[in-house]
């Protein structure tokens, strides 16, 4: 062949009569004349309602643009290759590499005892009573043996409570037999104490500054907000947050206390300052938090005083304020945002282990309970302080780590929380980026799997989604690059 | 543009030479095979200990024999300079294989292609060349063992089958400290087992360029001229990502290419995650392209916003980007922290509008061919200081350049 003469772009084609066949795909009518499609695997676009129905008609244009793109992105095939199932199988095992280490969050519950008496806390007690509320040696022993029965590379170990702070001497224990540990394991281990930083001594501060500890609190918002969402004596836990928050920055280095943000009623109306409270105290991300409707939270019908729609309000309002922020150059970052940024915009997935499918209980999260129950979610302990021990997997005094994980109860309760099986969600366009929440649905419909069209947690769901797709799509350029880097940047 | 290719009156030489430039014979003496170039003959010189000699003065007066080496002389050498390679044929041609010091050296594995592209600046030759896997180890002998990076070109080295793997090895034990880059178009790579030789090998700083040209396997099979060949590239891809052999994927940007540079970085970017670098580059008006000019040339001014969009794209998502083979004065400012000075230093020129330019330094001019065929009607010297300094930040560099 000399140059000049090479073949035509047609004669390259697969088949000739322009025909093709439809991979599997999921579709939402988005209004305005245009529909959203898109796979398992996380690819998506938007094709307008015309080349919408010629597309599942088999008859679209192979010259068209949306012919190109939905090729391209794998929603249609014209040749007989495999290579776009293979490509699809690739794709759809990064999305859910989550699934490879198996469980790497492991939490204990070191005491319930708290200085704090939060209305919409589920799991604390204001008590003298060490014995009855703490974490005993051994039980702390056995916890650390289930840590290291994960084969996960990477472990994450946080301390909850009650205020983890006031049992620091369980904790230290906890610190110094997983180190003695991994000198042989050699995992990738991450540290993290929850705190309410109202009480953290020098000691401490000095501790974890040596054994490279994070520590994560709550800060709900502006004084008078934080204060009354959080009682304690004297009616001054935003002050102490504050002064301790300087402490802590000072001793363990800026970017090691991290903070997250519960919402409530009084929260509602301003939202905008919530956001600028976290900026005042120099936070590079918020996490917009709604209160689960579990424990002290459904007793006192706290959670159901407001609706998920006055909930996506506020949390709307929030995000702009944020975006706002980092118009002026302050760099802030909404994390449940960037969440599910990364879902859409990434073909990786996230460690976030209460959004996804199947969900993380057990298989992704364990949690260690003062004395010694195991349970499949933070969530799950926190229904039973109430009574209802349906997500309680063993106890580690009495049960084996294989017997429970491999048992059927978690298998049972793991089968009934994947999206694709499960009503509605099977069908839905955003359940390649969305998860399940079985003790939500417990909790609030008394049903592991769920009923999506009166459930809060689809609603909130479907309308972050929406509303995130429409500023990707919006023709503010600032803001799509921002939420761009927020998903791909090396916080995320 | 400097030769790599000349040619002299041979005087005894009865098969190829593969030998080592010493110009100072004082100095690399540890070397098995040299080739004095110099004046001949010279009393500082001890002949014998030579494997050829190469002068650029006539010495008709000698005759077979009265050396006693081998001899090329009225031949150009002024572009010998100790350290060099050559290879010193019959006929009195004298090929550079490898230049000290020059960051731009390639090893040529094989003129044979199971592709067909319609660009290609190398066009392949349906002949039997195994005997360049020889030169290749004869060669990977006597190249410093301080060179930064050496690259395999072709046609298509994989089509050597053992004979590449031998060279790969070969380069691993002589040359600990040096970068190899092989390009190829990946196809034999849909079979598992010839990514994992490779991966066995396990050389310390190996990537393989791999062109993918569209997200669509039919406009890629185009490209190419192969039916079946965007299968055979991205299951090789897949392989070789799977065995952890580092891969960077090439785009050449033509007519055939250039709407969908936002598309295939996205395919990129989803289905090729793992790439270590991306290269997005311009085409060279060379081989086939030279003779395709007239279907496959579009001016860089017309893919401005494509190309800026895919590297932005591209880098916004921490791909390892870069744009070669243009022109600073071609491409939109947000583009210019990632072009590279990418054509090899041999066939590298600039314009005589680009005298007055004053990022001139930091820009890769032009290849020679090009010169002489297209140029962008956007070429022009960017005068504005300003300009250059807001835009001149340093993005990330590559680990390996072409």
């Amino acid at each position: 062949m000399r140059a000049g003469f090479f073949r035509s772009r047609d004669e390259f084609e697969a088949v000739r009569d322009g025909s093709y066949r439809i991979l599997p795909f999921r579709f939402m009518r988005w209004g305005g004349g245009r529909v959203f499609v898109s796979n398992d695997v996380g690819e998506w676009t938007f094709l307008p309602d015309v080349d919408f129905a010629s597309f599942a008609e088999g008859r679209l244009d192979r010259s068209s643009a949306a012919y190109g793109t939905l090729k391209g992105k794998h929603f249609l095939t014209d040749s007989s290759s495999t290579l776009p199932i293979q490509l699809l199988a690739t794709k759809y095992r990064t999305k859910h590499g989550f699934l490879d280490g198996f469980t790497s969050l492991h939490m204990f519950v070191v005491t319930l005892r708290c200085d704090h008496s939060c209305p919409y806390c589920q799991v604390s007690r204001v008590t003298e009573d060490r014995d009855r509320f703490d974490m005993s040696a051994e039980t702390a022993e056995r916890g650390v043996e289930w840590v290291f029965q994960s084969p996960s590379p990477l472990l994450k170990v946080e301390f909850q409570g009650g205020e983890s702070l006031l049992h620091f001497d369980r904790i230290r224990h906890i610190v110094d037999l997983v180190e003695e540990r991994n000198a042989i394991e050699q995992r990738d281990v991450e540290f993290v104490i929850a705190t309410n930083l109202s009480n953290v001594s020098d000691d401490v501060l000095d501790y974890c500054q040596k054994h490279e500890v994070l520590l994560s609190t709550s800060l709900d918002g502006p004084e008078a907000l934080h204060n009354q969402n959080r009682p304690r004596p004297g009616n001054d836990s935003y002050a102490r947050v504050v002064a301790n928050l300087a402490r802590s920055r000072e001793a363990l280095g800026h970017d090691r206390i991290g903070a997250l943000m519960t919402t409530t009623e009084r929260s509602l109306a301003m939202p905008e300052e919530v956001v600028d409270e976290y900026v005042r105290q120099q936070f590079t991300s918020i996490f917009v938090r709604p209160i689960s409707p579990y424990g002290f939270a459904v007793r006192t019908k706290q959670a159901y005083k407001y609706q998920t729609d006055t909930f996506v309000n506020f949390y709307q309002r929030a995000l702009s304020r944020v975006i706002d922020w980092n118009r002026k150059g302050v760099p802030l970052v909404e994390t449940y945002a960037q969440l599910l940024l990364r879902k859409l915009l990434t073909p990786f997935p996230t460690g976030y282990v209460d959004l996804q499918s199947p969900a993380g209980m057990g298989i992704s999260a364990l949690v260690y309970n003062y004395d010694g129950d195991v349970y499949a979610s933070d969530e799950g302990r926190m229904l039973a302080e109430m009574g209802d021990f349906s997500f309680r997997l063993g106890n580690l005094h009495k049960d084996g780590h294989g017997d429970v994980m491999g048992g059927s109860y978690l298998r049972g309760l793991i089968g009934q929380t994947v999206t694709a099986t499960t009503p509605q969600c099977s069908e839905c366009a955003f359940a390649p980026f969305c998860g399940s929440d079985p003790v939500y649905n417990w909790a609030t419909q008394g049903d592991v799997v769920g009923h999506r069209p009166t459930s809060g947690f689809c609603r909130k769901h479907m309308a972050l989604f929406r509303h995130l797709i429409g500023l990707l799509e919006s023709d503010d350029r600032f803001t799509r690059d921002l939420l761009v880097s927020w998903a791909t940047g090396d916080n995320a | 543009m400097i030769p790599l290719v000349v040619r002299g009156t041979p005087l005894g030489i009865e098969k190829p030479i593969i030998a080592k430039v010493i110009r100072d014979a004082e100095k690399d003496r540890q070397w098995p095979s040299r080739v004095f170039v110099g004046p001949v003959p010279s009393n500082t010189v001890d002949v014998p200990s030579f494997s050829a000699l190469i002068s650029e003065e006539p010495l008709d007066g000698f005759r077979d024999g009265q050396l006693k080496a081998p001899l090329v002389h009225s031949v150009p050498t002024a572009h010998l300079n100790q350290g060099d390679v050559v290879r010193i044929d019959p006929d009195g041609v004298v090929r550079t294989l490898y230049r000290r010091g020059s960051p731009h050296n390639t090893l040529f594995a094989t003129e044979r292609c199971n592709s067909f592209c319609v660009m290609c600046s190398q066009p392949p030759r349906d002949v039997n060349d195994q005997w360049r896997v020889d030169e290749m180890l004869r060669t990977v002998e006597l190249i410093d063992v301080e060179a930064h990076e050496i690259g395999i070109s072709g046609g298509e080295p994989t089509l050597l089958d053992d004979g590449l793997l031998s060279v790969i090895r070969a380069a691993k034990d002589r040359l600990p400290n040096t970068a190899l880059h092989i390009l190829s178009n990946g196809r034999l790579f849909r079979y598992s087992a010839r990514a994992e030789e490779i991966a066995a090998i396990q050389h310390q700083d190996l990537m393989f360029g791999i062109p993918v040209y569209s997200d669509l396997d039919s406009e890629h099979d185009h490209v190419v001229q192969a039916r079946g060949a965007f299968e055979d590239t991205l299951l090789g891809l897949q392989n070789l990502g799977r065995c952890g052999v580092p891969v960077e994927i090439r785009v050449v940007i033509h007519k055939f290419t250039y709407s969908r540079l936002p598309a295939v970085a996205e395919f990129i970017y989803r289905n090729l995650t793992f790439a270590s670098h991306v290269a997005l580059m311009g085409l060279e008006a060379t081989g086939f392209a030279k003779g395709n000019m007239e279907a496959l040339w579009i001016d860089p001014a017309d893919y401005r916003n494509e190309l800026e969009e895919a590297t932005l794209f591209l880098s916004a998502r921490g791909m390892n980007v870069s744009v070669y083979n243009h022109q600073l004065c071609t491409v939109a400012p947000a583009v210019w922290p990632y072009c590279r000075k990418s054509i090899s230093d041999w066939k590298n020129e600039y314009h005589p509008v680009c005298e007055g330019c004053s990022v001139r330094s930091e820009c890769g001019g032009l290849f020679m061919f090009n010169l002489r065929s297209r140029i962008s009607r956007s070429l022009r010297p960017i005068s504005e200081p300003a300009e250059a300094a807001s835009t001149l930040s340093v993005a990330p560099s590559p680990t390996t350049s072409p």
